[in-house]
């Protein structure tokens, strides 16, 4: 086989997988908005009300029953819903007064931020302790590192953020409490990305980049803590497939090192199924951390939705979701997509 | 005793009833080996024993108020301490148990054979019937399980039926799938073709031939998600959306909690410990179970 003709079927491979992507991604993206359809306009006995609130007067609710196109065929509806929120109108929040497509972009920056460096953390420890255990199969380290795996399956995220707090803010004092910043250095760095750290490094203020530091490095280590859980087993399971394999036992035939026996032949093969593994957690992270933002008051879009649930805040929690449900299958179906492009069988 | 086992061991069995029974008592075996099945297997038992008789073994009401004893330290009298309005806690994490079982209890059997069916059913007709019932099954999958559960409870209103009622329609497509899966190995086989030669109709083939084989791989996957049920209920309890007071719930009790977490720790904390140990035990037995029901599932979760 000639070197070109090899390059055109990898294009064709990339370019197949991207089409279906799309298409794919597409269509999910629409079951997404059916399902806030329905829940935001079919579920409650009278969505009018719902986003009205009790106390609005006959006039006010039927001037929102016929702007909200209640009057029409549930078909038109959702249509009209679909054009209204491709174009980017979530509608208004109830108890923020503003547009939900406003305040979840302004919130979104520290959930971003929180899960980012959670998923740092994540791979950081799961994939080497998923390397120890496989290596050392059936021993005790193995035993405790499944079942400190799973613990990440078992604990409340809330609670151990609680537990989390209580020692290591209020007894041992080691880092900052709830919040992204003190008090005092809120508003103080210029507003660029959202990103605290980001923004307090570009403009040099190292005061404020290692007090925002203080206040992540909790929430960020319990949110990583989940997603080491499940990398850490997924990367145990990948790699005993490899290790049972002959060529492995080839290697160690051959007075290869144990050490480069387990991370060249054993770890580099595993690296593109690690992709969907990691792609998955960073997705179940931005969702994770609702609960962990409740607890550490953390203002993001967790804090968001539960303070719109709280409230009955529908266009605010239908926003939430709709968000958070989008970014979720878009990492969703990119690390499917990648797999497929890395994989090297496609080459 | 020998007797007994090695009736059960025959290798060739005179009834179905035998069979049946011996290959029971083989699984049971190899699940007694595994030291952190019989943990988990311990820890439900002792759940279900509080749920049965909490009247019995609680020390004090569960709801019973006594505002002289509000926020005692774990003590001989109580060895959890008191809550806020002078509830004795440990009764209310024992009563708490009928709570969490009747949760986990109503969403497997509403959402396993819901997805049973539907993932039976796809990978029989196969075709457009499985397309469009697949489509659906993969927009849910695709999306995540907590906040789709916490948008149906913001519609359908707090409380513990519509927490069941959202935990459950978020959790079929997973058995959906899986019982798709199973069903795609054998409905080539020569014995549905057989059954259906004879002239039995697609539902009784169904019914009585593909969904007795999808079981075992479903007991393992839903023991699996028990954990996962239990924080999501929780969790629902913990952000108000679930059990209302006064029921103990365990969530709920965490979040009530929360308030004197800095100088009376262990009013959030024990009912945290409770949701831990029944969580671990349910992931200890579904890995055990998995080991030996379905050992080609190990690793995926």
């Amino acid at each position: 086989m000639s070197m070109q003709m090899i390059t055109s079927r990898r294009f064709w491979a990339i370019l197949r997988a991207t089409v279906e992507f799309v298409i794919v991604t597409l269509l999910t993206f629409v079951g997404l908005l059916a399902i806030t359809f329905f829940i935001g306009r079919v579920i409650p006995i009278d969505p009018v009300l719902s986003v009205v609130g009790d106390r609005a007067t006959q006039e006010q609710y039927d001037i929102a029953k016929i702007a909200m196109g209640l009057d029409r065929p549930l078909i038109i509806q959702f249509v009209n819903y679909v054009g209204d929120v491709f174009q980017g109108d979530l509608g208004r929040s109830v108890s923020t007064n503003r547009p939900v497509a406003s305040d979840l972009a302004r919130v979104f920056p520290a959930t971003l931020e929180m899960a980012t460096l959670g998923i740092a953390i994540g791979v950081g420890l799961g994939v080497p302790l998923g390397v120890w255990a496989a290596a050392r199969k059936g021993t005790w380290v193995d035993q405790i590192i499944r079942v400190f795996a799973l613990l990440g399956y078992s604990v409340p995220a809330f609670w151990l953020g609680l537990v989390g707090l209580v020692l290591f803010y209020a007894t041992l004092g080691w880092v900052s409490g709830p919040g992204r910043v003190d008090i005092f250095y809120e508003g103080l760095v210029e507003q660029r990305t959202g990103l605290m750290l980001v923004d307090s490094a570009l403009s040099g203020d190292w005061d404020v980049f290692w007090n925002a530091l203080d206040h992540l490095i909790l929430p960020a280590t319990i949110l990583g803590f989940f997603s080491l859980a499940y990398i850490a087993r997924m990367t145990r399971s990948f790699m005993l497939d490899q290790l049972g394999q002959e060529y492995i036992t080839t290697a160690r035939v051959k007075g290869v090192s144990e050490w480069r026996v387990i991370w060249v032949h054993g770890f580099r093969p595993i690296r593109v199924q690690l992709i969907t593994v990691i792609g998955l957690s960073y997705a179940a992270l931005l969702e994770g951390s609702v609960m962990i933002e409740t607890v550490f008051s953390w203002p993001g879009i967790g804090n968001y939705l539960t303070v719109a649930l709280l409230n009955a805040d529908m266009n605010a929690v239908l926003g939430a979701t709709l968000v958070i449900g989008s970014v979720f299958i878009l990492i969703n179906k990119m690390s499917d997509v990648l797999y497929r492009i890395l994989d090297p069988r496609s080459r | 005793m020998t007797n007994m086992q090695s009736w059960l061991l025959d290798d060739s069995p005179q009834s179905r009833m035998q069979a049946n029974l011996g290959n029971s008592y083989r699984m049971l075996r190899a699940l007694l080996r595994n030291p952190l099945a019989v943990v988990g297997a311990i820890i439900l038992l002792v759940l279900v024993f509080a749920a049965l008789f909490a009247p019995w073994i609680a020390p004090h009401s569960p709801l019973g108020q006594d505002l002289g004893a509000r926020l005692l330290p774990p003590s001989a009298a109580h060895w959890m301490g008191t809550d806020e309005l002078g509830r004795d806690i440990l009764s209310r994490v024992i009563y708490g148990a009928r709570i969490t079982l009747m949760i986990v209890a109503l969403v497997a059997i509403i959402s396993a054979p819901l997805g049973l069916i539907i993932g039976a059913v796809s990978g029989y007709f196969g075709g457009w019937t499985d397309k469009v019932l697949m489509g659906v099954t993969d927009v849910f999958l695709s999306m995540p399980k907590l906040i789709l559960a916490l948008a149906f409870v913001a519609a359908l209103g707090p409380g513990i039926e519509n927490a069941i009622i959202a935990i459950a329609i978020t959790s079929w497509p997973a058995y959906a799938r899986i019982a798709r899966a199973e069903t795609l190995t054998f409905r080539n086989s020569e014995f549905i073709a057989a059954t259906r030669l004879v002239g039995a109709s697609h539902t009784r083939i169904i019914m009585r031939h593909v969904l007795p084989l999808c079981t075992s791989s479903m007991i393992v996957r839903v023991t699996l998600d028990m954990a996962g049920i239990i924080l999501t209920a929780a969790g629902l309890g913990f952000l108000g959306l679930g059990a209302q007071p006064p029921l103990p719930e365990w969530g709920a009790m965490i979040s009530r909690g929360r308030t004197f977490i800095l100088d009376q720790w262990w009013v959030a904390t024990m009912p945290g410990i409770a949701i831990i140990l029944v969580s671990l035990g349910f992931c200890f037995l579904g890995d055990g179970l998995r080991d030996v029901l379905d050992p080609k599932q190990e690793g995926k979760s």
